[in-house]
């Protein structure tokens, strides 16, 4: 059932932390959607990177802080090209994904967003994607709307229009959801966005892990992800359109984020710097290029079709179990490979423990998605979520190991 | 299979003790846990100093219910000062199964709860306890 793009086996032998067992039993890592695990060459280059040419970049004229700031800069753009954006200087490291998405919030949105404006954010979203937006509403006055979701976590299509209105200055906006794993309608909301002059930001912390993800055909305005989630280090990046970037203000001050500073008064840096204050993740930012490195070799088109597979297949075996409640689309055509379920009779945290217990690593709680939690009458569910290195044996024992739970929980 | 679900604390989960609401409680507290959102309301009854009737109410974990379940039994009876005394230890050797960090916090949900009560609202001088 694997890509011929994909050698499974042969990729899971570049992951250390895979070859190991957990409470006796071969490990099974299926919460790659909270963070992924990293390939060799990943780890290597972190090590390389600490034992050959540590030094602070920008600036030093001696050869190590040279070749640090080559291999920086040189990261960044393999990371444009990746998401094949125009230029370098498109491309803004961050912490992480909340960060970047903060960043927008506390530049534009600071100096875009009037009392009386329209915020739209949908019930699919990361709380990163909700709670900075609500946080400069409530500055500056503005309403922060949500487009609905239906039983199987779609956003309703009517409402792209009907929540977009005249009144909306930005649209915040997930491309894959960490819960239900819907795919959303990204060009429509994209399109409708731009028709009433609204600006678009986009949460790629799902989608750019898993899926070919082209910010020139996407026309966004901004873009938002995760090192982490895909195979590199802890470091976000946040994409954004040259003109946009250059006329927000700045972020952080600090240093490498000036030009100029004078008693009374600074001049900024030129894009990206302008936004990176004080010494970045130097080692992290370097290291992102072997993670792309790593996806690119792989080819994100067969990404997503080993884990589209891996999803239909487990959504098979799902439906087989009685009375467990999937969230989100059926259609594996329609979702990324993230699985939310519940089973009536276990708390998700227990359900989360017994897999433990059987070397399974899955997410229990609310994944910083509450408003849906909520929508749809749920405390918390559990997650199983897939990458690269996951098989169809790991989704058996996902499978084998909820029937367990299910005895154990069985009414006595 | 697991030590963590022995058959005490699946009995207690799926038949809890002194669960439901008391109308008129003396004492009536709610509290979650924001990891995982579980909610608990607790209601005593009070004659005097003594705890003469107590009930919970909630959605939680096996062990965040069990241990609500066993630990208002426990309570019944006591005075507010001997519940003041109870802790961290008291609730772990009460459940008598062995629990990571994680779910030390749903362990002690319950005993947290009732101490808010008891002390009233942010006066818990063992509130930091429960950070392990």
């Amino acid at each position: 059932m694997t890509q011929p793009g994909l050698n499974i086996s042969a990729i899971r032998e570049d992951f250390p932390i895979l070859q190991q067992t957990v409470h006796g039993k071969p490990l099974v890592y299926l919460d790659s959607a909270a963070t992924s695990q990293k390939p060799e060459t990943v780890i290597r280059a972190f090590d390389t990177y600490y034992r050959t040419i540590n030094a602070n970049i920008h600036r030093g004229v001696y050869t190590l802080a040279e070749e640090a700031t080559a291999q920086y800069e040189g990261a960044r753009k393999k990371i444009q090209k990746f998401i094949n954006a125009k230029s370098f200087r498109e491309m803004i490291y961050t912490r992480n994904t909340t960060e970047a998405l903060n960043l927008v919030a506390q530049t534009w949105g600071r100096a875009n967003i009037r009392a009386g404006d329209e915020i739209v954010s949908t019930l699919l979203e990361h709380h990163s994607n909700i709670v900075p937006w609500q946080m400069l509403a409530q500055e500056k006055g503005a309403t922060l709307n949500f487009i609905e979701v239906d039983a199987q976590g779609q956003l309703l299509p009517e409402q792209i229009a009907s929540v977009i209105t005249a009144r909306t200055k930005l649209v915040a906006i997930t491309m894959m959801s960490n819960v239900a794993g819907t795919i959303t309608p990204i060009d429509a909301i994209i399109a409708r966005a731009h028709a009433v002059g609204a600006v678009v930001v986009v949460d790629g912390a799902q989608s750019v892990p898993h899926m070919p993800v082209d910010v020139q055909a996407l026309d966004c305005d901004f873009l938002a992800f995760s090192g982490h989630k895909m195979l590199g280090p802890f470091i976000g990046v946040l994409y954004g359109k040259r003109a946009l970037l250059e006329a927000m203000p700045p972020f952080l001050g600090g240093g490498d984020m000036i030009r100029e500073v004078h008693r009374d008064h600074s001049k900024w840096n030129e894009l990206p710097w302008k936004f990176e204050a004080g010494t970045p993740s130097v080692a992290e930012g370097i290291v992102m290029g072997a993670a792309i490195d790593y996806l690119s070799g792989l080819g994100m088109a067969n990404v997503r079709a080993h884990e589209r597979e891996l999803v239909a297949y487990a959504l098979e075996k799902f439906a087989a179990v009685d009375g467990v409640r999937i969230v989100g689309p059926l259609d594996p055509d329609a979702r990324g490979g993230v699985i939310a379920f519940e089973i009536p009779e276990a708390h998700p945290h227990d359900i989360a423990q017994i897999f433990d217990r059987e070397g399974i690593c899955v997410r229990a709680g609310h994944h910083c998605a509450m408003p849906l939690h909520e929508h749809y009458g749920l405390a918390a569910t559990t997650r199983a979520s897939f990458y690269i290195y996951n098989t169809p044996d790991e989704v058996d024992r996902l499978i084998a190991t909820l029937k367990k739970v299910r005895e154990i929980f069985k009414t006595q | 299979m697991d030590d963590l679900y022995r058959e005490l604390i699946l009995d207690h989960y799926q038949h809890p003790h002194n669960h439901g609401e008391i109308p008129g409680a003396d004492i009536s507290v709610e509290d979650s846990n924001p990891l995982c959102g579980d909610k608990i309301r607790i209601d005593l009854k009070l004659q005097g100093d003594t705890v003469v009737d107590v009930k919970f109410n909630g959605k939680g974990c096996a062990i965040s219910q069990a241990s609500a379940s066993m630990l208002t039994d426990e309570i019944i009876g006591k005075t507010l000062d001997e519940i003041k005394t109870l802790d961290k230890q008291f609730v772990l050797e009460m459940l008598g199964i062995p629990l990571g960090p994680s779910r030390i916090k749903c362990a002690l949900l319950p005993l947290k709860v009732i101490k808010v009560g008891v002390y009233g609202v942010g006066a818990n001088p063992d509130e930091d306890e429960d950070e392990s």
